[in-house]
């Protein structure tokens, strides 16, 4: 009943080729979108944006990007962390050393730095492959870390060795520090997430992303088709970089405020993006955002449970979640292995036929 | 997408929460995570304390406790969340028992009003009220530490470090970058050639620092380090033979967790203390009677008299006796985080209130003020024994180096006032 295309005529190919064919799920969009960024921003308050929404939005971004790393060109990737630190000291630099330019164009410039030290750190996907091209991009991971922990220029000379964001706007409104606005955050991130998974949705329906699909799908074969590896490679290095870099830059000014690089842009970082690309499947945009919404929302619905509602002891609450994420990750692997994505697309074709399956 | 709805929802059912009449403490503590065999017993203390007041007292001048205790794994990340989900529950201060959660709250907390103390850890110079107006780090801080370090090795040296060898070995984050400055200053001034060996979260691996020790032959070693790798280190410094009484930690490297898995080996290990050891005070039967018999104990109740149950009761107590003087102050019962402020920043710790509380002797006297949130800097340096398997006292509290201190703290709190573009003053 939901989701038919009955009745829904394209006279057009851009009608035809568009990301929501089908009406139903066209308004759907409309109304998701209505919703984030009409209704929202009225109603949240300082916990819900900076518990659960702009976690959220920023590993969404970060999510795309080595989406579009490993799910579209099959690089697979576990320097994420690393280049999310490379946006966050690009970020606190330019914030630092021009203070008066606009945050927008601060975590632009930042996710441009780092999609440069992406193709720097890519350029080894050109001779190597698979497990051999993870562990040159771990050894990016550590490079990176290491050296924004060695060398004092990245953060200042600060005694600690910590970043911290100074108050900046955005058009007059205070966005990093701790005097912003629950909303103001919301939708200066909201911005870039809308923006990311329009440029990600739009490149990987075209020629460039066909051009990494066909890398993913066989290397050799793709080249013998006129695709030049050297460009795609590098491209998809560049194109996920700048994302992640975005990310990391708003991970540091906008949702954390104060950051130190082992703590924060550690490998487990780079572990917890890919098992969100993992689990909300792999070369699919919405998947990116169904992975990061199922790792931020589920350690902190589990807490509300565990400790707000039942009572039980914090120790034992926060020893469960590591059993229950787990467990789900486990049966997901299992059970739906190209993720949330995927039960996605099963349950609109279901929804199509419902309620006469037959 | 669809999830935000239902989170909108479950927001809504969450907004109605209960009626704000109690004193509310949140512990942001972590029982979990690679350091949670040291997070535990500071969460323990901190608890049974408040349990303690409700119970013999019924709580804080007759208004009742309520504690939260939130989860962080000592995970910046979870930290943001504790604190907003506290925050908002009418929270009096913060002691996040972490150096990076600290650096992350201090400007949220003063953008909130809610005070923060660090009590020996966050950023040392908190200690200047005119900066860091909702932010205490009394009663001693790590460069006090750095200095007193000094002291006692001046001490044992007859005065003199003339030509010696100092390394550090520290974290390698915030927390363990702390007092180089301090100590590359004190080097300058006494005269002594200092080393510094870094190590990386979360330390199991030292062996490279460890030789490098063993090729130096420094005639001191200073440690800031926390969980596992005080451990590591400890049985690392015995496996080179490495002489214990030569070996000194901060106080966060002194706990019965990291010098019992080197056995007799770590016998004269020092460790620094602002607070006393050992549970042989009056308040320990009141815990005892109160709290442990009637089946109210924190956690599994095993850590009662340890070092760092000890510090948790101590940071428990401070926070109580503050809470007093503000319901003094501003003469209510009820507080708010600004009036809980107002009672840090007049806190005064003398001995005959420590004797009243069940503590004598345990910490050192000081006074709060709001050019001073650091307290004087008194610390002691405490000394393992392994065969009594008990941690002892060798020194009085004694007051760090404020001649290199002072500029130190001053030059760091202008740096910041400068770069968040606060006014000093009181």
């Amino acid at each position: 009943m939901l989701y038919r295309e009955s009745g829904d005529f394209s006279s057009t190919y851009a009608q035809d080729s568009q990301t929501f064919p089908i009406k139903f799920d066209r308004y759907r969009y409309y109304f998701v979108l209505f919703i984030a960024i009409v209704v929202i921003p009225f109603v949240i308050n300082d916990y819900w944006v900076n518990s659960l929404f702009l976690p959220f939005l920023i590993y969404a971004i970060a999510a795309i990007g080595l989406n579009i790393l490993v799910g579209y060109c099959g690089q697979v990737s576990l320097g994420t962390g690393g280049f999310m630190a490379v946006g966050a000291y690009a970020c606190y630099k330019l914030m630092t050393s021009f203070p008066d330019i606009s945050m927008l164009v601060h975590v632009l410039i930042s996710g441009l730095i780092t999609a440069a030290v992406g193709v720097l750190f890519g350029l080894p996907s050109l001779r190597i492959k698979g497990f051999y091209l993870a562990v040159a991009t771990l050894a990016a991971q550590f490079f990176l870390v290491w050296l924004f922990n060695r060398v004092p220029w990245f953060y200042n000379y600060s005694a600690s060795g910590q970043i911290s964001s100074p108050e900046r706007t955005f058009f007059g409104i205070i966005i990093t520090g701790p005097n912003t606005e629950a909303w103001a955050t919301y939708l200066f991130c909201l911005m870039f997430v809308i923006f990311s998974a329009y440029v990600a949705r739009n490149l990987t329906r075209g020629s460039v992303g066909r051009k990494w699909m066909a890398i993913r799908d066989m290397d050799i074969a793709a080249e013998i088709i006129g695709v030049n590896p050297l460009r795609a490679k590098l491209t998809a290095f560049a194109v996920s970089s700048f994302f992640i870099g975005i990310s990391g830059a708003l991970f540091f000014s906008i949702y954390l405020g104060a950051v130190e690089v082992g703590e924060v842009f550690g490998i487990q970082k780079s572990f917890l993006v890919l098992f969100m690309i993992i689990i909300g499947g792999l070369g699919s945009i919405f998947g990116s955002f169904a992975g990061a919404a199922f790792l931020v929302l589920l350690p902190v619905a589990l807490k509300i449970v565990g400790v707000d509602w039942l009572g039980w002891p914090t120790d034992i609450v926060a020893h469960l979640q590591l059993v229950i994420v787990g467990g789900l990750i486990i049966i997901f692997l299992i059970a739906e292995p190209h993720g949330l994505a995927q039960l996605w697309r099963v349950a609109k074709e279901k929804l199509r036929l419902w309620p006469f399956p037959h | 997408m669809k999830l935000k709805l239902t989170t909108l929802a479950l927001g809504a059912a969450l907004a109605a929460g209960p009626a704000m009449a109690e004193l509310v403490f949140p512990s942001l503590s972590y029982r979990t995570g690679p350091y949670a065999a040291n997070g535990i017993p500071f969460a323990d203390g901190y608890q049974d304390y408040f349990t303690l007041l409700n119970e013999r007292d019924g709580g804080i001048g007759g208004e009742p406790i309520r504690m939260i205790e939130c989860e962080t794994g000592y995970n910046t990340e979870k930290g943001v969340e504790c604190y907003e989900s506290t925050k908002g529950e009418g929270a009096l201060v913060y002691q996040p028992l972490s150096t990076g959660i600290t650096y992350q709250l201090i400007p949220k907390a003063t953008a909130d009003g809610i005070p923060v103390h660090s009590m020996g850890y966050g950023r040392t110079s908190a200690k200047d009220g005119t900066v860091f107006k909702n932010i205490f780090n009394y009663p001693a801080n790590y460069w006090d530490g750095a200095s007193v370090a000094i002291k006692h090795l001046l001490d044992i040296n007859d005065g003199s470090l003339e030509g010696k060898k100092i390394a550090l070995v520290y974290h390698n984050s915030a927390y363990g970058k702390e007092p180089i400055r301090t100590l590359e200053e004190l080097s300058e001034k006494h005269g002594f050639e200092l080393s510094l060996l870094p190590v990386d979260h979360p330390g199991q691996e030292q062996k490279s620092q460890w030789l490098q020790i063993r090729r130096e032959k420094p005639d001191n070693v200073i440690m800031y380090g926390w969980g596992v790798m005080n451990q590591v280190a400890i049985q690392e410094a015995a496996n080179i033979r490495y002489p214990m009484d030569q070996f000194i930690g901060i106080w966060w490297s002194g706990s019965e967790n990291d010098v019992r898995p080197s056995g007799a080996a770590a016998n004269g290990y020092k460790s620094l203390t602002f607070h006393n050891v050992g549970d042989d005070f009056p308040v320990f039967a009141d815990i005892q009677k109160y709290v442990v018999d009637s089946g109210k104990a924190a956690g599994a109740g095993d850590q009662i008299g340890t070092a760092l149950y000890n510090r948790g009761l101590y940071a428990a107590m401070l926070a109580a006796e503050a809470a007093k003087t503000a319901q003094g102050i501003h003469n209510t019962k009820a507080l708010t985080p600004g009036q809980m402020r107002d009672g840090m920043e007049a806190l005064e710790i003398t001995e005959a209130k420590m004797t009243d509380l069940g503590l004598p002797g345990f910490g050192p006297e000081f006074q709060v003020s709001c050019e001073n949130h650091g307290g004087n800097g008194l610390v002691a340096v405490a000394q393992w024994d392994a065969a009594a398997d008990s941690w002892s006292l060798i020194t009085d509290f004694v007051q760090s180096d404020q001649d290199v201190l002072g500029p130190l703290v001053a030059e760091d709190a202008a740096a910041f006032a400068a770069e968040s573009g606060i006014t000093p003053g009181c």
